[in-house]
């Protein structure tokens, strides 16, 4: 126990490292939270005109699956930030350091949470501009964002397995763009996913990105009675369903995050 | 006498099928400075890389501290400080706060963190630019700020890749007192270099090595006797007169003879200690050779490097 406070202490120290750097630095989150508002921006305006979901705005029911693909963009950076230190040798450093092995994956993954934070409240802003409104409790819709933070922070660990293992920051990232862009359009982040052909329709229902897009919906009361979810579990329990990804992805890759940081040999 | 503080044993260490350290062993009694000197790709950084923790042997075994490298990974490594190769210091933080960020990882209070890191600007001369974000820092002041912060505790083992790799001489010399000053107060130092001056200044033992393994290791001046101990040098005033000083010398000294290329000194190995250099400044003088300085003096390292690794030193220092 007092071996894992001590790891979230250093991990405060490591975190607060970071998130100078973000300070100083701030083109990362500048171009993390303009790709969403220029998203924003063409869903609502010219993709809006075209599509149609029954009972709804649809810049209302937009935001949640922006907000979803919005906060995995921002979990790639554990990966690229840890891959540029393991190119640094800083990894080495800390690693030859009497800390906890999970110290710098827990202050990596806590400052990219806060970044998440930042990056949120300035999508709440440009959402609220084109017409977004919540139609919940402050409470439901406080934890809306707690949810989409909480599936962030999970895929976090994920990444930060490809950035130890990849080693490159360049290569994350366009790796991370492959995989994750195509995701987060298989889902019902954007359109309704009741028209995809069978395979894909199936692969977005059970996509995790889709559940946690539906309970931010629901949380923030963007829902509407003529266009109930598919009749598929998790979309039915999205709440339930995305707190159970995001708890089986943290407890997949946070050993498996600490195993590769472990082995990590810079050149 | 009391068990080395640092101690390895048949280490091997392989990179595919090529062995970067192939039964490397080594012993470090507590308190002193031991230099790992070795051409590029000798091993060095893999054996302070394995001592450290960051990398695990193929074979062999190591301590340090008394604390086994694989099995006590963690008790070596709150008895280590590391300075890498690479500079590890962070481009977007000012030199203070980077320190202050390692003495907080190395678990200080916040303020006490924020008046080591005060001291050790002072210590390393970087007061002026304390404030400064290290990306606007000289290429020696960043390695100053890396080996300061390695200062920030002293722990009972330090390791040192190439310290002083692209310092001035002053900061080259101010580095060397650092270390110095270190082993005084009890660190046990392994520091690896290519420069054969900085292992004879600093260095209570040198393990030179080359393909993996030792290939000789003692104090400098043992080292310095193995190329069979004594040289003289002399200088001419007028270059013209060199390749018959060349003749002289070899006559009168016995030895072999080394000069380099465009200057006026040429070294012969002394046979005789006790009459060399009245033998050799005599038959210079018989032969109407104008010599500027004559002097005896102990083989320089660059020699033993040389004998012993069949490469050539100034190669190797000129990297
Ligand atoms: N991670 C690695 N993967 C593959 N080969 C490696 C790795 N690290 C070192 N080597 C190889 O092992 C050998 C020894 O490397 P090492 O870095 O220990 O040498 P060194 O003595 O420190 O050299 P230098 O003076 O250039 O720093 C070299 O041939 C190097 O190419
Ligand atoms: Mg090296």
């Amino acid at each position: 126990m007092n071996g894992f406070v001590e790891a979230l202490a250093d991990g405060a120290v490591v975190a607060k490292r970071n998130l100078i750097k973000v300070k100083r630095v701030p083109d990362l989150i500048v171009f993390s939270t303009l790709s969403p508002i220029m998203f924003v921006l063409l869903f609502a305006y010219v993709f809006g005109s075209a599509i149609e979901i029954p009972g709804i705005n649809y810049r209302e029911f937009l935001m949640a699956g922006i907000f979803a693909q919005t906060v995995l963009f921002g979990a790639t950076i554990t990966g690229t930030g840890l891959a540029e230190d393991m190119q640094k040798g800083i990894i080495d450093r800390f690693r030859s350091l009497p800390i906890a092995r999970s110290a710098v994956l827990i202050g990596r993954t806590t400052s990219d949470l806060v970044n998440n934070v930042i990056v949120i409240v300035v999508m709440s802003v440009t959402g609220l501009i084109v017409g977004w409104r919540i139609h919940s409790s402050f409470l439901e819709a406080l934890a809306g964002f707690g949810l989409l933070l909480l599936f962030a922070y999970a895929v976090s660990w994920g990444m930060a397995v490809v950035g130890l293992a990849v080693r490159s920051p360049e290569v994350v990232n366009n790796a991370s763009f492959i995989v994750i862009f195509p995701l987060t359009f298989i889902a019902n982040t954007f359109v309704g996913t009741t028209n995809l052909p069978g395979p894909l329709k199936a692969f977005a229902e059970w996509n995790p990105i889709s559940a946690v897009t539906q309970a931010a919906r629901e949380l923030f009361g963007n829902t509407s009675p003529q266009f109930p979810p598919p009749d598929v579990w998790p979309l039915k329990h999205s709440v339930v369903a995305s707190v159970v990804w995001s708890v089986v992805i943290l407890a997949l890759f946070v050993p498996l995050a600490i195993r590769q940081y472990r082995k990590a040999v810079a050149r | 006498m009391s068990s080395p503080v640092l101690f390895a044993e048949g280490l091997r260490k392989r990179f595919g099928g090529y062995y970067a350290l192939d039964g490397f062993d080594l012993s470090v009694p507590a308190g002193t400075v031991c230099g790992l000197l070795g051409p590029n790709g000798a091993g060095k950084t893999t054996v302070l890389r394995i001592l450290s923790t960051l990398m695990r042997p193929d074979g062999g075994r190591a301590t340090v501290a008394g604390y086994d490298v694989t099995r006590q990974a963690a008790e070596v490594r709150n008895n280590i400080g590391m300075i890498g190769q690479q500079s590890t210091v962070d481009d977007i933080l000012t030199g203070r706060e980077n320190l202050a960020l390692w003495g907080r990882l190395y678990h200080l209070s916040a303020a006490n963190a924020k008046r080591r890191a005060d001291e050790l600007l002072e210590q390393f001369g970087l007061n002026a630019a304390a404030s400064k974000q290290v990306k606007y820092y000289s290429g020696g002041m960043r390695r100053r700020l890396d080996l300061a912060s390695s200062f920030i505790t002293a722990p009972r083992v330090m390791f040192l890749d190439e310290p002083t790799a692209g310092l001035d001489p002053r900061n080259r010399i101010e580095m060397w007192s650092a270390v110095r000053a270190l082993a005084q107060a009890g660190t046990t130092v392994l520091l690896t270099t290519q420069l054969l001056d900085e292992a004879d200044q600093l260095a209570d033992q040198i393990v030179l090595m080359d393909g993996g393994r030792e290939i000789a290791s003692g104090t400098p001046d043992e080292l310095k006797a193995r190329t069979g101990g004594d040289w003289i040098d002399v200088t001419v005033r007028n270059i013209a007169q060199l390749p018959a000083a060349a003749g002289v010398m070899a006559r009168a000294a016995g030895g072999k003879l080394q000069t380099a290329a465009g200057e006026h000194r040429i070294s012969a190995a002394v046979a005789d200690r006790a009459h060399a250099l009245t033998d050799v400044t005599r038959a210079l003088h018989d032969a109407g050779i104008d010599a500027e300085d004559v002097t005896l003096r102990r083989a320089t390292l660059d020699e033993v490097f040389l004998l012993l690794t069949g490469k050539d030193a100034e190669e190797v220092e000129a990297v």
